[in-house]
């Protein structure tokens, strides 16, 4: 890479290699068995550089002639937009923890015995259930040098353990499944067992609903599906810039409940979503989103920092191509109010679990509206069985923006989200009727 | 190349092995209102070997393709950890062949200047237009070329173009967003997406419309798909269930998609197909080297067959349909949709509207999802039928349900059948995977409509 650099710097201002590499090896159960082992690994190569003010950009996967790739770049500079940042010189960052050498202790046959027992564990409990599972491990090393004298280099372990579960009977579908995600190996099952199950436990009887506004309960699944994908939108600060967020000029005002606080955090020790800096040599950060209602910052890269007057929040993160404001993980803080408590003040109510579709909705207003593939009724402060058929709509502004309740316990949904419950006074439910 | 894949491939002790080679280059242009956000280039070049050993799977994917060999036997040894029982494998013929990719104005050898003039003018309608806050417009086109190799013989090369393009208006006002996208795609024809500036302009300005249009009230209703949301349709309620890797190992599941079952009316006949040429989803080859097929899915309203790869046809006793695609070297090949599409009927679009009180017209497509039993999907574009007319436009609508109900539900198909090729399907992590959907306008009764 110090070749492409060289190679680059002779023809422009200012340059940047991002390298990648990766290996993993996800073990898949599928219909309760093993199915498949796989091992792939990858390496690319991406160069931006910044000539007559402008930004040109090429990427390579597997091997690629230094020249070539340089070449690729110059073609593009001139019809891209003008880069409005320099290359950041540093090179010292604090050291998080995301390495955990034990990673390549685990053997093959250690994930497949944990995905066995994983299964067991749910058939025990379900015996009719059909389970598809991963268990995933793998390792990621980026190393970042520029013109400017800037390089970062680290390395990242991960670990994966996901289960999907179908029931069926006759013409009806129950899917419930969760998973677990970390940058240290995930000895035991039990976790996602535990979940799973609870899930089959309040899902065994089907009971109907009727067409009205009441009271919801989100759970973290349920929030990381309903809730999370229009905020993340609306703290994009590409969104804000292009005047496209809500919240474009709410900065400081009081939007939320009082009880609701979200920020990014890509400092977490042993997240897979932390790191020492991001893809393009910002250190990584803890930045508050929402503190107690009250907008407070939102999500950026260089360049859109650069265009909007302010500082990169590190969450400059390639999905692909150039640099782009990402969320890292997410952290919703948590209330004092026990879920159980929650149910027991709903004379009639549902709580969502997992909700389908919500992202085709509007996003950028907020909107959602989705089908409840996984959910249950509250009926007198107890939860009474599963909803079917049935479709939720509202706009997240309008529910969080008044909270009955935030829930006392929180937990990671997929790794790159933490929550607690969410209760909600009043939302649209709409069903079948009969 | 042929005959040093086939020596790499000799001499093991497995059921079957195949080997798969891609070389790739990716011209992608985004816009984010007036920003030229991102003009790049991507190369690459990868391949993955795929074992089977006594009906056990190993998959090795990488970037550099040296000592394909040792790739070889580790596939092999991972297939042989897992495998505990007979493989069971669709017999085909093994075919030798190169596939030249058809194209009639080639839209990698478009100059980059070109793209973007285009592009610029289309940008430029968008935000001239008065209330439209911004724009984003994704341009990307992509040229492959995938070597593939089997145990059995089969050497085959493709070489295969593909072109996307969305456009999205974002109108704004008084803190309210909307947003109207328009999403197009070829397999190979640039002019596939030039002359569209009436279009896009009349997109902008229903985009402007609906900051002021009513939300639809939550609830069953009488609702007429135009021929993009019905295709879309026909994919997330019916294409994704007829994927026999659902099926074949989910016993319970066989039982409810039985062949003969009737899932709709004597009028609905519902098919899937690479072989149809010059579409988004069609080849010659799926990535097992089977040759593409046209599949009856549901002939007269009667579940007739479904779709496979060698693996789900043989353990359910069915014949293979060349559906077997991988979105990349990265992805073993998964039982995949091609071109999906209700065949037309004969009801115009008038005579559908004509007899409803009170129902919803929905067109043009903004996503779609599926659980098997449920779908939902939603709508870009929704106007309120009152006494058989058209009548008010309403904010986008997400409308669901059961796919056992709804396609006994559909009570008229039109005769003006389209295909819309801007669409990407996703299954699991393979996304987006070129695919096209169509269909003539049909109606269907009791859709459950979500509310705002
Ligand atoms: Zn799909």
């Amino acid at each position: 890479m110090e070749e492409i650099l060289s190679r680059a710097k002779k023809v422009t201002e200012q340059a940047e290699v991002f390298q990648i590499s990766s290996k993993r090896t996800p073990v898949h159960f599928q219909a309760n068995r093993l199915k498949q082992i796989q091992t792939k690994e990858s390496a690319s190569t991406a160069l931006r550089l910044i000539k007559g003010g402008k930004i040109g950009f090429s990427q390579a996967s597997g091997f690629i002639e230094p020249e070539t790739l340089v070449n690729m770049a110059m073609e593009t500079y001139q019809f891209s937009m003008p880069a409005k940042f320099n290359f950041p010189s540093s090179n010292v960052y604090s050291q998080i923890d995301i390495f955990d050498p034990q990673i390549d202790e685990v053997t093959i046959d250690d994930m497949v015995e944990l995905g066995e027992k994983l299964i067991t564990a749910m058939r025990q409990h379900t015996p009719d259930i059909l389970c598809e599972a991963s268990v995933t491990k793998g390792i990621i090393s980026v190393h970042i040098i520029n013109s400017e004298g800037g390089e970062a280099s680290y390395g990242k372990s991960f670990f994966d353990l996901s289960l999907e579960g179908v029931l069926i009977q006759n013409d009806d579908m129950l899917f419930v499944g969760d998973s677990q995600s970390s940058c240290r190996p995930i000895f035991n099952f039990k976790t996602v067992a535990k979940e799973v199950t609870r899930q089959l436990e309040l899902a065994k009887k089907i009971v109907s609903i009727s067409t009205k506004s009441m009271p919801v309960i989100f759970t973290p699944r349920g929030v990381a599906s309903a809730l999370m994908a229009p905020l993340v939108s609306a703290f994009n600060g590409k969104i804000v810039l292009d005047g496209a967020s809500p919240l474009k000029d709410k900065r400081g005002e009081k939007v939320f409940d009082e009880n609701f606080s979200l920020w990014d955090d890509a400092t977490l020790p042993y997240q897979i979503a932390s790191c020492p800096c991001d893809d393009e040599e910002v250190p990584s950060q803890r930045t508050p989103l929402i503190d107690h209602g009250v907008v407070s910052q939102f999500l950026y890269d260089l360049q859109t920092a650069a265009l909007a007057n302010t500082q990169s929040t590190g969450n400059g993160s390639r999905h692909g191509g150039l640099p782009t404001p990402s969320p890292s993980s997410l952290i919703i803080g948590e209330g004092d109010v026990p879920f159980r408590d929650m149910v027991k003040d709903i004379k009639q109510g549902l709580i969502i679990d997992q909700l389908m579709g919500a992202e085709q909705g509007n996003l950028l207003n907020g909107d959602f509206s989705g089908n409840v593939l996984l959910g249950y009724k509250v009926e007198g402060g107890e939860i009474v069985g599963r909803v079917k058929d049935t479709m939720v709509s509202g706009n997240v502004y309008q529910v969080l923006k008044q909270l009955e309740a935030v829930g006392q316990e929180t937990r990671w949904v997929g790794g790159l989200l933490r929550t607690p419950c969410l209760y909600c006074p009043s939302l649209s439910v709409a069903t079948k009727a009969g | 190349m042929r005959d040093e894949l086939a020596d790499v491939l000799k001499g093991h002790n497995a059921d079957y092995v195949e080997i798969r080679l891609e070389e790739s280059q990716i011209t992608r242009i985004i816009y984010r209102g007036e920003r030229l956000e991102e003009v790049g280039t991507t190369s690459s070049v990868g391949g993955n070997v795929r074992a089977l050993v006594k009906d056990g799977w190993g998959f090795v994917s990488f970037n550099h393709a040296d000592k394909l060999r040792d790739k070889v036997e580790l596939a092999i040894k991972q297939a042989r950890l897992v495998g505990k029982e007979d493989s069971k494998f669709s017999q085909i013929e093994p075919v030798v062949d190169i596939v030249i990719a058809k194209t009639k104005r080639n839209p990698t050898t478009v100059p980059l200047a070109s793209k973007k003039q285009l592009l610029d003018e289309y940008n430029d309608i968008i935000l001239s237009t008065p209330k439209i806050q911004t724009s984003n417009i994704g341009y990307h086109d992509s040229r492959r070329k995938i070597t593939f190799a089997n145990s059995e013989g089969t050497y085959i090369e493709q070489n295969k173009l593909d072109l996307n393009l969305r456009l999205t208006a974002i109108a704004t006002e008084d803190g309210q967003v909307q947003q109207i996208g328009l999403s197009l795609g070829s397999q190979g024809d640039f002019s596939a997406i030039e002359g569209l500036q009436d279009q896009v302009r009349e997109m902008a300005q229903r985009a402007v419309r609906l900051l002021s249009a009513p939300h639809a009230k939550g609830g069953e209703y009488t609702v007429v798909l135009d021929p993009v949301l019905a295709g879309v349709f026909a994919h997330e309620a019916f294409g994704h269930l007829s994927e026999s890797d659902f099926v074949y190992e989910n016993q319970r599941l066989c039982d409810i998609m039985v062949l003969g079952r009737r899932f709709g009316d004597e009028h609905l006949n519902i098919v899937d197909g690479a072989a149809v040429p010059g579409l988004r989803g069609s080849y010659k080859y799926d990535d097992e080297g089977v040759p593409a097929a046209k599949t009856y899915l549901i002939r007269e309203g009667i579940l007739e067959s479904r779709l496979h790869s060698r693996e789900t046809a043989a353990k359910m006793g069915e014949m293979p349909t060349g559906n077997a695609r991988a979105l990349n070297y990265v992805f073993p090949p998964i039982v995949r949709m091609t071109n999906t599409f209700i065949e037309p009927g004969s009801v115009s679009l008038e005579d559908m509207l004509s007899d409803i009180k009170e129902g919803i017209y929905a067109k043009d497509w903004y996503g779609g999802t599926t659980s098997l039993e449920m779908f939902t999907f939603s709508a870009a574009e929704a106007y309120m039928i009152r006494n058989g007319k058209l009548a008010e436009l309403l904010r986008p609508v997400v409308l669901s349900g059961n796919v056992f109900v709804t396609l006994n539900n559909i009570n008229a198909i039109g005769n003006d059948l389209q295909m819309s090729q801007g669409g990407g399907c996703g299954k699991g992590q393979q996304v987006p995977l070129p695919v096209s959907n169509g269909s003539p306008h049909i109606r269907i009764r009791r859709c459950l409509i979500g509310g705002g």
